[in-house]
């Protein structure tokens, strides 16, 4: 060992130094000030739609209370509102659209990952992903101008007169065609879910290790058996957290359905009656609302459509959590 | 089963195609020079979106300049700072549900906070509920981004003894760029096209306005206006409208995936 002794630096340099280390460290916790800052500010956005909605739904919940929620009147010539109708509307089209979109979704991911030749994985990845590009408004023009229409003409009057007879189902999807209605609206928002829903499965699926699918390969499994017996239940969490982000989504959507719904405020138990959503009528509504009460009675509807997303969505992003833990671990 | 996969995904594709091909056929048809240039019109009169388009742009930039900043600063203390600490678990949690919330909450959030104090729809209004939505974006792939860039990099950085916002800036932007620059991209792509937040933020102006206080008019608002009127020169606008948007939109997610698509295959 050789000790390099370093001749001292004269005090000017010294301090030279000293002063640029000083402005070095004060700058960098300037810095860390600042993304912190703006770290918090993420958290504070959030507390802020939570607490304004509730200021501004303050108005509409002290005049009608817990009923506002079972209520289904919606007259604002004479004041009275109530969320019932949306409620059922935003419930039975996010329902539906989840029951459509959940198999076509997985059906997606288990192909994406175990059947399509390698060259086209991608492309075709990327092709179901621009699906949930387009933004809503253009599922919406399509849903009200292309869908609707064939519905309408084509697919309403049969299945009418399939079900004509038949118990139950003949009041689910009991007359007249209109086109436009609550499962117009389930079918659009299927489509728009399960780009969502594709994704995630496909990741989740791609955490399963590949000695398990291996292993069972081996003892002679076909691909349809591997996939149900190893990799679904192996993920299931993940495909759970997945369809409750797709469902969030769903519950949220604004314009696609606004186009499509109908607009009217009425529970009825046909699927091919008009109804109406949360979202659709704040979209709808909002703008032309007089008088504090129609307007607070609006915002309360938003205030129910953030509980109740912010619910759904923790509970996925929990779900999601736990996978990718397992997965990292 | 495994056929019923392959056709899953078929039917995924197929309605893609349809969606695409009606647009297209739709859209192209009105497609001319001067729905660039004129004026929205009023209801049986031939004209533009320009005013539309203008508004569109205007609102975006702005909301890209004041949301991406916060996004990456936000990203970074993820990512950098406090990688360990609880706040990050939180805010990425808090995020992630930002990043799915319903936009139209959002637009009801700047009405109260914004529109109701200042009495009045404003394009400034606009502009900050989609800042809003591109806040959770940027802040999702900065943190992701900066959390793929080795360690071994920031160390070397911090060897040669320069501090740690030198280390950030010099060292870890610069590795991780072209992954933010995708961020902020998916950003513009996602509020390019979104009409809830603006609805009653910055409603709507059938004329030019290059005036922040005031309503302005956007493309998708006015598309939305356009495609439920019983007009058929505002009809064929919407439909054209609808096709500038997604070609936008796709154009950029596209133009995006292959920034990082590139360093993938690398």
């Amino acid at each position: 060992m050789t000790i390099v002794s370093e001749a001292m630096p004269r005090p000017a340099a010294a301090e030279a130094r000293a002063a640029t280390v000083r402005r070095f460290a004060l700058t960098d916790t300037v810095f860390h000030a600042l993304t912190r800052a703006s770290a918090i500010l993420v958290l504070v956005i959030l507390g802020g739609v939570a607490i304004s909605l509730v200021v501004g739904a303050w108005p509409a919940l002290s005049v009608f209370g817990a009923s506002f929620l079972a209520t289904q009147a919606w007259n604002p010539v004479t004041e009275n509102f109530g969320a019932l109708a949306p409620i059922y509307g935003t419930v039975v089209t996010s329902a539906v659209a989840i029951l459509i979109a959940v198999p076509i979704g997985i059906g997606i991911a288990v192909f994406l990952t175990e059947l399509c030749p390698r060259p086209l994985r991608r492309p075709i990845g990327i092709a179901v992903e621009l699906l949930a590009g387009i933004p809503s408004i253009i599922y919406g023009i399509w849903g009200l101008f292309v869908f609707a229409p064939f519905l309408q003409v084509y697919l309403q009057p049969l299945v009418i007169g399939v079900f004509k007879g038949v118990p139950v189902l003949e009041n689910l999807f009991a007359g007249p065609p209109y086109g436009i209605g609550l499962l117009t609206s389930a079918l659009i928002l299927a489509i728009m879910v399960l780009p969502f829903i594709t994704s995630i499965t496909k990741d989740v699926f791609d955490t399963v290790p590949a000695v398990l699918k291996e292993s069972a390969y081996g003892i002679g499994c076909t691909t349809w058996e591997v996939t149900r017996r190893i990799v679904i239940p192996y993920t299931r969490v993940g495909i759970m957290g997945g369809v409750m982000l797709g469902l969030g989504r769903a519950l949220g959507e604004t314009m696609a359905v606004t186009f499509v719904i109908g607009n009217a405020h009425r529970i009825s138990a046909s699927l091919f009656a008009p109804g109406t959503t949360i979202s659709a009528t704040i979209a709808n509504e909002f703008t032309e609302a007089d008088g504090e009460l129609y307007t607070s009675s609006l915002v309360a509807l938003g205030l129910i459509l953030f509980v109740i997303t912010f619910l759904i969505l923790a509970a996925a992003r929990f779900m999601l959590m736990r996978i990718e833990r397992r997965a990292g671990a | 089963m495994m056929g019923l996969c392959t056709c899953a995904a078929g039917v995924g594709l197929a309605w893609l195609a349809l969606i695409l091909g009606a647009l297209v056929y739709k859209g192209l048809a009105g497609l001319s020079l001067s729905v660039f240039t004129q004026m929205t019109p009023p209801p049986g009169d031939a004209g533009g979106l320009a005013n539309a388009i203008a508004g569109s742009v205007a609102m975006t930039v702005i909301a890209v300049v004041v949301g991406t900043p916060i996004g990456v600063l936000a990203g970074t203390y993820m990512a950098e700072y406090g990688r360990f600490s609880r706040v990050t678990t939180v805010v990425r949690f808090i995020n992630d549900i930002l990043l799915s919330a319903p936009s139209i909450i959002i637009g009801l959030f700047v009405y109260e906070l914004m529109v109701r104090p200042m009495g009045h729809f404003s394009a400034l209004a606009g502009s900050i509920a989609l800042a809003i939505l591109v806040i959770p974006v940027v802040v999702r792939t900065t943190e992701d981004m900066l959390n793929l860039v080795p360690n071994s990099l920031r160390e070397a950085g911090t060897a040669i003894g320069a501090p740690r916002w030198v280390v950030i800036r010099s060292v870890a932007y610069r590795a991780a760029l072209s992954g933010i620059v995708t961020g902020i991209l998916l950003a513009i792509a996602r509020i390019s096209g979104e009409t809830a937040p603006l609805l009653f933020t910055a409603l709507n102006n059938q004329f030019w306005s290059s005036n922040l206080n005031a309503p302005i008019a956007s493309l998708p608002v006015t598309i939305f206006q356009f495609a439920l009127s019983p007009y058929e020169e505002w009809q064929q606008l919407a439909w054209t409208g609808a096709l500038i948007i997604t070609m936008t939109v796709l154009g950029l997610s596209i133009f995006a995936r292959s920034l990082t698509g590139r360093r993938e295959d690398r």
